[in-house]
C-alpha cells in the first residue's frame, strides 16, 4: 500500500513529506523502544510509534525505514520535525491508538517486517 | 589479509560527550554521510550505521566521554570506540540480550533494552569488547566489504 492509503485509512495528518505520499509501504513495524527498531525493523518498513524525540529520526534513517507514523495523535518535537525534513523522512500522525492502528493496517493487508521470535528469544 | 587490504584510506575521529542526550545519533549520522559520499553499498552502510548508533548511545548512556574512530580501508570498515567511565563489570552478562543497567532517563529515550551490544555483534563481521571496571571500555568492530553475501536474518 502507499503512504496515501495509510493516511486515508487512519485519518492521518501528514506532518512532513507531503510530496512523498506515493511511497510504497511494503511492511510495518511497531515499537516504543528504539533499541527494538535498530535490532528488528526491516529496511523499507513503516515505523509505527508514539516516540517523538529526534532520536527516532536518526534510528529510522540508520535502519533505512520508509516513513514514521505517530499514534495517539502525537506530534513530533520541533527538532524532530526539522531533522525529518532534512533527512526526507515522511512523518504522519493518526488519532488512533497503537493497537487500533496496527489492527487496521494489518486488516488492510499490510504485513509485518520483523521475524517472529520463539519464547521471546532470538 | 594483504597489505593493500589493510591500507587506511580514511581515519576520522569523533568526540562523544557522555550524558549529553540532546544530539544522540548525530555522530552515527555523520559516519553514515561519509560512507554514503564514499559510495559504499546500502547494505554495508545500514549495518555500520546501526552498529555505530548503538555504540554511540552506549558512550552517551554509560560513559563520561569517548572517542569514536572510523577507519576506511579497501578491504573493510572499522569502528573503534574508546571511552572513559565506569566500564563494564561483567562483559558476558553485558553481551546477553535483555541485560541492562539503564536508568529511567535512558529508557525515556527509547534505549536501555539490553539489545545494544548483541545488535552490534549481529551487524558486524567481527567484534571485540574489553573493559576495565571503573576506567573505561574499548569496543571495535569490523565489516568486511567482500563478504556481503553473509546475510543478516532480516534481509
Amino acid at each position: 500500500m502507499t503512504l496515501k492509503e495509510v493516511k486515508e485509512l487512519l485519518s492521518a495528518e501528514v506532518v512532513a513529506g507531503h510530496n512523498d505520499l506515493q511511497t510504497e509501504v511494503k511492511c510495518a513495524f511497531a515499537a516504543e523502544l528504539l533499541s527494538d527498531v535498530l535490532a528488528l525493523a526491516q529496511e523499507g518498513a513503516l515505523l509505527i510509534t508514539g516516540f517523538t524525540h529526534p532520536q527516532v529520526i536518526y534510528a529510522a534513517d540508520a535502519a533505512d525505514l520508509c516513513a514514521i507514523l505517530f499514534v495517539r495523535g502525537k506530534r513530533p518535537h520541533k527538532e524532530t520535525l526539522e531533522l525529518a525534513l532534512q533527512k526526507q523522512i515522511p512523518l504522519l500522525t493518526t488519532p488512533y491508538m497503537m493497537f487500533e492502528t496496527c489492527g487496521l493496517l494489518f486488516q488492510y493487508g499490510l504485513g509485518a517486517c520483523a521475524i517472529k521470535f520463539e519464547n521471546g528469544q532470538d | 589479509m594483504d597489505k593493500i587490504e589493510n591500507k587506511i584510506l580514511l581515519h576520522k575521529i569523533f568526540h562523544i560527550e557522555g550524558g549529553n542526550f540532546t544530539n544522540a545519533g548525530f555522530i552515527s549520522d555523520q559516519v553514515k554521510k561519509i560512507l554514503k559520499e564514499a559510495g559504499f553499498s546500502n547494505k554495508v552502510i545500514r549495518r555500520i550505521s546501526i552498529a555505530t548508533f548503538e555504540a554511540e548511545m552506549n558512550v552517551i548512556c554509560y560513559a563520561d566521554r569517548g572517542d569514536l574512530s572510523l577507519f576506511i580501508t579497501p578491504g573493510f570498515l572499522k569502528i573503534v570506540v574508546e571511552d572513559e567511565g565506569k566500564g563494564i563489570s561483567d562483559i558476558n552478562l553485558a553481551m546477553s540480550e535483555g541485560y541492562s543497567t539503564a536508568d529511567e532517563k535512558i529508557r525515556e529515550l527509547g534505549f536501555g533494552a539490553g539489545m545494544g551490544l548483541p545488535n552490534i555483534r549481529k551487524n558486524a563481521d567481527e567484534m571485540t569488547l574489553t573493559s576495565q571496571f571503573r576506567q573505561g571500555t574499548h569496543l571495535e568492530f569490523i565489516i568486511y566489504l567482500h563478504r556481503q553475501e553473509t546475510q543478516l536474518p532480516f534481509e
